[in-house]
C-alpha cells in the first residue's frame, strides 16, 4: 500500500457479490497486518435490492470506520452510482460495471474506469465472477495489493467442494487487471 | 499470533468461548444473530452448551438456572429483547447470580430499527428490572477491545456474583475488524462457588438455595445493604474509561463506543485547525467514570457529549460535573450514525460562541 489511507466503498445489487468484493480487500489488508475496518449495509436486504459495503484500510489505527469521502467507489449498478459518486473525494477512483451502467453524466473531477464485466464473466463461464473483475481492476488501478495476496485469500476461502472454482476467480482477477492496463 | 479478521458479533462469540462461557441461551434478534448462529456450531465443538430458547423470557430464566447450578453463562439479544430480559436481570441480580449478557443496540422505543443507535444508556446503567440494583457494564470502541471486555466479563461476574454487561451498537456487532483471540486478559482471584445448587447437597451435608424472595423487611434491607457493598466495591474498582488529548484540551467531547471512534476523527480534524480538543471515553458505563472528571484538566471550559440517543449520558455528565463546567449537547437517533463532520462543527460553534 503506497499511501496512508484508503476508503473504498462497494455497492451493487445483492447477489452481485459486493460484500465478498469488500471482505476480500480486508482479509488480504489483515494478512498484511495492517487496520482494516469492513461496514456492511444491513437491513432488510435481499437479492435484487442494493447492498454495499465499506473498506478502509490504514497503516496506523482507524478512527472513524464511517467513510464520509471514499478514495475509490466500485459500482455494479445504477442506483449504487447515483448514490456513491457523490461520495468520491476530487480526484478519486470510480469503477463501474458497464454492463449495467451505459451512459452517464460523470463528474469531471473524479478518473472513471468502465468495464464490461458481466459480459466478461458470462464469456468466463459464470456471470457471478463479474465481482472478481472489478475486484481485479480496483487493484491494478489502485495498486494497492498484488494478486497475488489476493489468490491467497482466494486458496483459503475456496476449499473443498470450492475449490474448483479457483481457476475461474483467478482468470477473473487476471482479465480485470489486464482491461484496466488497456485502457491506461 | 497473528490477528484474524472476523465480525463483532462473531468475534464476541468466539471471545466467550475463550472466556470459559459453558452455556449460551438466547432467542434471534437482528443486529445481534451472528453471536447464536456462531455458538449454535461452534459451542457443540468444544463440548458445550447451545440452546435456542423459545423467546428471550424463556432464555434468560434457562440463564438463570445454569447459572445457579454453577455454570458460566452468557445471552445475547438486541435492544426489545433486552427488555424482555430485565425481570430475570433483576432476579439474577438479587439472588447474586453471575451471568454475561450482550447488548447489541438498535434504535428503539418499542420495535424501533435495526440500525445502530446507543439508545439504551438508561435501560443498561438504571436498569429496566425493579428493585435496588446494579449490572455491571462496558461499552467497548473497537472490536479489539470488545473480545478482551467479554473475555474478562465472565470472571467478573463471578467475581462480583453479579450479572455483567456488554454493551455495544449494532455498528460493532456488524463490522469486521482484525482481532487478537489469544491475548490474556487480566484475571481475577476467584473463589470455589460453594454458593452453587448443583445438586451435591447428599455429599455436602447441607443444602443450597437460591432465592431472590425475602418476606421479613428487616431481612431484605440486610440482603439490600449487603448488595449495596458490593456495589460500593464496583463503583470503587472498575471504573474505566481513557483520555484522549486531554493534557491542553479546552473543550472535551465526552462519548462512548463507536461515537468515540467518530469523534477521535473529528479530533484530529480540529487539532489541525488549532482547537484545544480532547476526548473524555467511558468504558465502563456503569460504574459511570467519575474519575476522570476528576482527572480533566482546568484547562476545560466546555464538555461537549456526543451520543447515539438524545440525552441519556448526558444526565450522568451533568451529574458529575455539579455545575462546574459549560455542557453542550449532540444527539442522533433512531438508528442514525454520526459524521465526524458533525461534531467538528458543533465544537467550532462552542469556540465560535466563546469569542462572541
Amino acid at each position: 500500500m503506497k499511501t496512508n489511507e484508503e476508503r473504498v466503498i462497494f455497492a451493487g445489487f445483492g447477489g452481485q457479490g459486493v460484500m465478498l468484493m469488500g471482505q476480500m480487500l480486508a482479509y488480504i489488508a489483515t494478512d498484511e497486518a495492517l487496520h482494516t475496518v469492513w461496514i456492511p449495509s444491513y437491513g432488510p436486504e435481499t437479492r435484487g435490492g442494493t447492498a454495499n459495503c465499506s473498506v478502509t484500510i490504514a497503516k496506523q489505527m482507524i478512527n472513524s470506520p464511517i467513510i464520509t469521502e471514499a478514495d475509490s467507489a466500485v459500482v455494479l449498478n445504477l442506483p449504487s452510482l447515483q448514490k456513491f459518486e457523490p461520495r468520491l473525494k476530487k480526484n478519486g477512483l470510480l469503477i463501474v460495471n458497464e454492463s449495467a451502467i451505459e451512459q452517464y453524466p460523470y463528474r469531471q473531477d473524479i478518473r472513471v474506469l468502465s468495464l464490461d464485466a458481466n459480459r466478461m464473466a458470462l464469456k468466463l463461464g459464470n456471470l457471478k465472477v463479474a465481482n472478481m473483475i472489478m475486484l481485479g481492476a480496483y487493484l491494478e488501478a489502485t495498486g494497492i495489493f498484488p494478486k497475488e495476496a489476493l489468490f491467497k485469500i482466494f486458496k483459503k476461502t475456496f476449499t473443498g467442494s470450492k475449490e474448483t472454482l479457483l481457476e475461474m476467480n483467478y482468470q477473473a482477477v487476471e482479465l480485470g487487471m489486464e482491461t484496466v492496463r488497456n485502457q491506461a | 499470533m497473528a490477528k484474524v479478521l472476523m465480525k463483532g458479533n462473531e468475534a464476541m462469540a468466539l471471545a466467550a468461548i475463550k472466556g470459559g462461557c459453558d452455556a449460551f441461551f438466547g432467542y434471534p434478534i437482528t443486529p445481534q444473530n451472528e453471536i447464536p448462529e456462531y455458538l449454535s456450531t461452534h459451542m457443540a465443538d468444544h463440548g458445550r452448551v447451545f440452546v435456542q430458547a423459545e423467546s428471550e423470557v424463556a432464555a434468560i430464566n434457562m440463564v438463570y438456572g445454569a447459572s445457579g447450578a454453577g455454570a458460566r453463562v452468557l445471552t445475547s439479544s438486541s435492544s426489545p429483547g433486552i427488555a424482555l430480559k430485565q425481570e430475570g436481570i433483576s432476579y439474577m441480580a438479587g439472588s447474586e447470580l453471575p451471568c454475561v449478557i450482550i447488548s447489541v443496540m438498535r434504535g428503539g422505543p418499542g420495535l424501533g430499527g435495526i440500525q445502530p443507535s446507543q439508545g439504551d444508556y438508561n435501560q443498561i446503567t438504571r436498569g429496566g428490572g425493579n428493585g435496588d440494583y446494579h449490572v455491571l457494564a462496558f461499552a467497548p470502541e473497537t472490536l479489539l477491545e470488545t473480545v478482551d471486555i467479554v473475555k474478562q466479563a465472565f470472571d467478573l461476574a463471578d467475581y462480583y456474583r453479579n450479572p455483567v454487561m456488554i454493551a455495544v451498537d449494532g455498528l460493532i456487532g456488524q463490522m469486521m475488524e482484525p482481532v487478537d483471540l489469544d491475548k490474556k486478559p487480566p484475571r481475577k482471584k476467584l473463589k470455589p462457588k460453594d454458593w452453587a445448587a448443583e445438586g451435591l447437597s447428599g455429599v455436602r451435608g447441607h443444602r443450597n438455595t437460591i432465592v431472590s424472595l425475602h418476606l421479613d423487611p428487616y431481612e431484605l434491607e440486610k440482603h439490600n445493604l449487603r448488595l449495596k457493598k458490593k456495589y460500593d466495591e464496583m463503583v470503587k474498582k472498575e471504573q474505566r474509561y481513557e483520555m484522549i488529548r486531554m493534557d491542553d484540551a479546552e473543550i472535551a467531547i465526552v462519548a462512548y463506543g463507536s461515537v468515540a471512534r467518530i469523534a477521535r476523527s473529528a479530533v484530529l480534524t480540529l487539532r489541525e485547525k488549532g482547537i484545544k480538543v480532547g476526548i473524555i471515553r467511558p468504558l465502563s458505563i456503569w460504574p459511570f467514570p467519575e474519575k476522570a472528571f476528576v482527572e480533566t484538566p482546568d484547562s476545560v471550559h466546555t464538555l461537549l457529549v456526543a451520543e447515539m440517543s438524545l440525552g441519556q449520558m448526558l444526565q450522568d455528565v451533568k451529574i458529575v460535573n455539579n455545575g462546574q463546567r459549560t455542557i453542550k449537547f449532540y444527539g442522533r437517533a433512531g438508528g442514525v450514525v454520526p459524521e465526524a463532520e458533525e461534531i467538528v462543527k458543533e465544537v467550532q460553534k462552542i469556540v465560535r460562541g466563546r469569542q462572541s
